[in-house]
């Protein structure tokens, strides 16, 4: 068993209410950071070495640090629940079920900063996490923790919960902030960034619900406890949702620098694959991180050992590693079509993209309407090259990250599983049956491609 | 502040964006721009077509920038130095945002009304492939009514969002806007309003394609069949200052007068740009001068003509020496008439 830091409390019978919450101890942060200096809970969170768990693992207490404060502006915090990424699914799990956990962050967190209004940006779709989130907020006014004058200090902090309208690109924090603003969710182009100039002109801080709830525990134990915990520059735990083809898919909290091997095979964690099938990929990070073929999930190039943590995980840059992101881990047995779900990644980018800038625009629609063309049989020779080059002209030309996002899975599924790609474009008959790969696992069909020449 | 595009060196006031500090050197160092528009706020970022690479990012912290910068956003830093036309990471960066462009715009120059003053037209000439690599559907909508004044084409619309920003910033009343995401996203008005304000004819002139054009214009003529001249009236709505399309003594069409760069120089009011059509409204004052490359500039008659001079006399004998060589035949012996 690991250290647990935001699944501490999470199996306490009636944890969601605030009586429950509060006699485990909750709001205890609260009541030490009311006494202590902001700055120093930033320095705090500074030595953590705590990283942004949105998915960039930007130091948090750095992204703090950057908060124009001379500028006598009001500032914000605002917590990034927008969770809508395929395969990632952790911050439900914390908001549902120890809804306060995230209140007392963003309490923490506020003060910090000096902020005096804040928000969390939740999905649309998570409505009923909306409404515990709600529900605790209203518990939190009512026993004093938000407010005017919260008890006694002279620090006034409120709290509001905004529901998205359902659009991906609304996790990226500057567009998140339009939405915020009630204007279309266009991300903004930085500098400046949302530091000096974010939601309404005022110095903002976006911080993902992971990171804010991990807050408390580093204010309440300290800074260095926490960096002890976890390996390297990746300190502390990390929660991630497993899906795919392991026997215990679900969300699990563990130290870094624990081994992706052991994650995958251990029983207390996903238990090892469904069935006992063969392995055959690994998305570490959720969907928009490039997927690892087999030979390159357990070991790294260098022939080390792949660890859970920040640095191993994208060892070796994209050609041979990936990225942790936001830990969505989707694990893929034999009987997955990498080019379907390719198509699928591809479609979902497509459909979300905003449509702002060009290259992400019209680069998405292209790569998901040529890979639906090699997905059903239709696919020629010279598709794959164009996929190739799409994704390298999307990719870094773009205002957002998104482009960035829908151009590398792409590009890992062409690197690792060409083969599968050929395979698709050069046996349609077999591709159009619909079950290739399911009654056909693709080490099986693999000769074909070396014995038929066109 | 100094700034050094291309091998440049220049001298700018702090707060210039980079494709300002390009637009005072100009000539080839212009990176194109199709949704920035230096008379309207906020504009650009959203095309990607001024991508440049800078290879140093000041003086202070000279790293080179690790992605490409939009120019028409990106400040200029003391002791800067950008590639623009010396950058191959540029150049490609341009040729993949004209392929994208191009994607869902239909390449229907022959009956587009813009045609011959298309930004478009312009970027996929210098930096377009031959030929296109996409095979799919294009993108179409149904047309749809937006005013008796504009006439929306949406399936030419390549999104730039300066007609959005000219009715927030120049009409001062907004009824239309971006629906939608994705490439699925289009202008239209809300709630099927139409677009009436004094000054929606602005419209026209800042988009960059054929999405928005002239109604009182449409199929009229080609612009390259038109002259131009400056003329101005006294106008209380704007500054009344235009430039007339003329065919012969008819008035065609009403613009505002653009630059060098496809901006207006100032917008101008529906009245004048919509409602007079007789010479007699206007004091005409010259004709309009237009780039050397423009295709409006090809029935330039203001410009100096060369003299043809054509040597007919020179021309005509050195054809009558081969034809002779080629009768006479001299190493050929004339078998015949040892038989006859």
């Amino acid at each position: 068993m690991g250290q647990k830091i935001l699944f501490e409390k999470i199996h306490i019978p009636g944890i969601k209410t605030y009586d429950v919450y509060r006699e485990n101890g909750g709001y205890a942060s609260v009541e030490k950071a009311l006494k202590m200096n902001p700055d120093d809970i930033t320095e705090e969170v500074k030595t953590s070495g705590l990283r942004g768990r949105g998915g960039a693992g930007f130091p948090v207490g750095l992204k703090w640090s950057f908060i124009d404060k001379k500028s006598g502006n009001p500032r914000h915090l605002v917590c990034n629940a927008d969770e809508s990424e395929p395969g990632t699914f952790k911050d439900r799990y914390l908001m549902e079920y120890i809804p306060h956990l995230l209140i007392e962050g963003m309490i923490t967190s506020s003060f910090a900063l000096g902020a005096n209004l804040s928000y969390i940006y939740i999905r649309g779709e998570y409505m009923w996490v909306f409404k515990t989130l709600e529900r605790a907020i209203k518990e939190a006014y009512a026993a004093g923790w938000l407010g005017k004058n919260i008890k006694g200090s002279g620090y006034d902090l409120d709290l509001h919960v905004h529901c998205g309208g359902g659009a991906y690109i609304c996790g990226e924090e500057t567009a998140l902030i339009e939405s915020l603003e009630g204007k279309r969710g266009n991300p903004r182009i930085k500098p400046p960034f949302p530091a000096v100039k974010g939601l309404w002109q005022n110095p903002t801080v976006v911080n993902n619900v992971e990171s804010i709830a991990t807050v408390p525990w580093i204010l309440l134990n300290s800074g260095e406890d926490y960096a002890k915990i976890g390996l390297g520059r990746s300190t502390g735990t990390k929660l991630f949702s497993v899906s795919g083809h392991v026997k215990k898919p679900g969300v699990y909290e563990i130290e870094m620098g624990m081994t992706v091997d052991e994650f995958m095979n251990s029983d207390e964690y996903c238990g090892g694959m469904i069935d006992d099938r063969p392995l055959k990929g690994l998305i570490p990070g959720g969907s928009s991180v490039p997927i690892l073929p087999q030979h390159l999930i357990f070991k790294t190039a260098n022939g080390e050992d792949r660890l859970m943590t920040y640095e191993s995980l994208a060892d070796g840059g994209f050609a041979t590693g990936s990225s942790l992101g936001s830990g969505g881990f989707i694990v893929y047995n034999d009987t997955a079509c990498i080019v379907r779900n390719t198509w699928n990644f591809s479609r979902f980018y497509h459909h979300e993209s905003c449509g702002q800038c060009s290259p992400c625009r019209e680069g998405t629609g292209w790569m998901e309407k040529i890979l639906w063309r090699i997905e059903n049989g239709q696919g020629t020779e010279e598709d794959i090259d164009v996929l190739w080059s799409i994704q390298a002209k999307i990719e870094g030309n773009t205002i957002c990250p998104l482009g960035d996002a829908a151009a590398w899975p792409v590009a890992a599924a062409i690197r690792h599983f060409r083969d599968e790609f050929e395979y698709h474009i050069r046996f349609p008959e077999k591709i159009k049956k619909r079950d290739h790969f399911v009654n056909e696992p693709f080490e099986k069909v693999k000769h074909l491609l070396n014995t038929v020449t066109i | 502040m100094k700034v050094t595009i291309d091998g440049i060196e220049l001298e700018v006031e702090p707060g210039t964006t980079v494709l300002q500090a390009a637009r005072m050197i100009g000539g080839d160092v212009v990176p194109p721009a199709m949704c920035y528009y230096s008379k309207l706020k906020d504009t650009g970022g959203n095309c990607r077509a001024c991508l440049v690479e800078v290879s140093k990012g000041s003086e202070a912290d000279p790293r080179p920038m690790p992605k490409m910068m939009p120019s028409c956003k990106t400040g200029v830093m003391d002791g800067m130095e950008v590639k623009v036309k010396t950058s191959d990471r540029a150049l490609d960066a341009r040729k993949a945002v004209t392929e994208f462009l191009l994607i869902n715009h239909p390449l229907d120059c022959p009956v587009c009304d813009q045609a011959g003053e298309c930004d478009l037209q312009n970027l996929s000439f210098k930096h377009g492939l031959e030929k296109t690599r996409f095979k799919e559907e294009k993108r179409t909508f149904e047309p749809e009514n937006i005013g008796d004044k504009i006439q929306l084409h949406m399936n030419r619309c390549i999104l730039c969002y300066r007609c959005v920003h000219t009715a927030e910033q120049v009409c001062g009343s907004r009824n239309h806007g971006v629906l939608n995401r994705g490439d699925h996203a289009q202008i239209s008005t809300y709630v099927s309003a139409a677009i009436d304000h004094e000054m929606s004819g602005n419209m026209i002139d800042v988009c960059p394609v054929g999405a928005l054009t002239d109604k009182t214009f449409r199929f009229k003529s080609r612009v390259w069949f038109n002259k131009p001249f400056d003329a101005h009236r006294n106008c209380d709505k704007c500054c009344g200052k235009t430039t007339l399309w003329m065919f012969g003594n008819e008035i065609q069409r009403v613009t505002a007068r653009k630059d060098e760069f496809h901006e207006v120089e100032e917008f101008i009011c529906n009245e004048c740009r919509f409602d007079h059509k007789e010479v007699s409204d206007w004091v005409i004052e010259g004709p309009r001068k237009f780039e050397k490359w423009s295709v409006i500039n090809q029935s330039n008659y203001t410009r100096k003509m060369d003299t043809v001079k054509i040597d007919t006399e020179k021309h005509i004998l050195e054809g009558r020496d081969q034809d002779r060589k080629k009768i006479s035949m001299t190493e050929v012996p004339y078998k015949n008439t040892e038989n006859s």
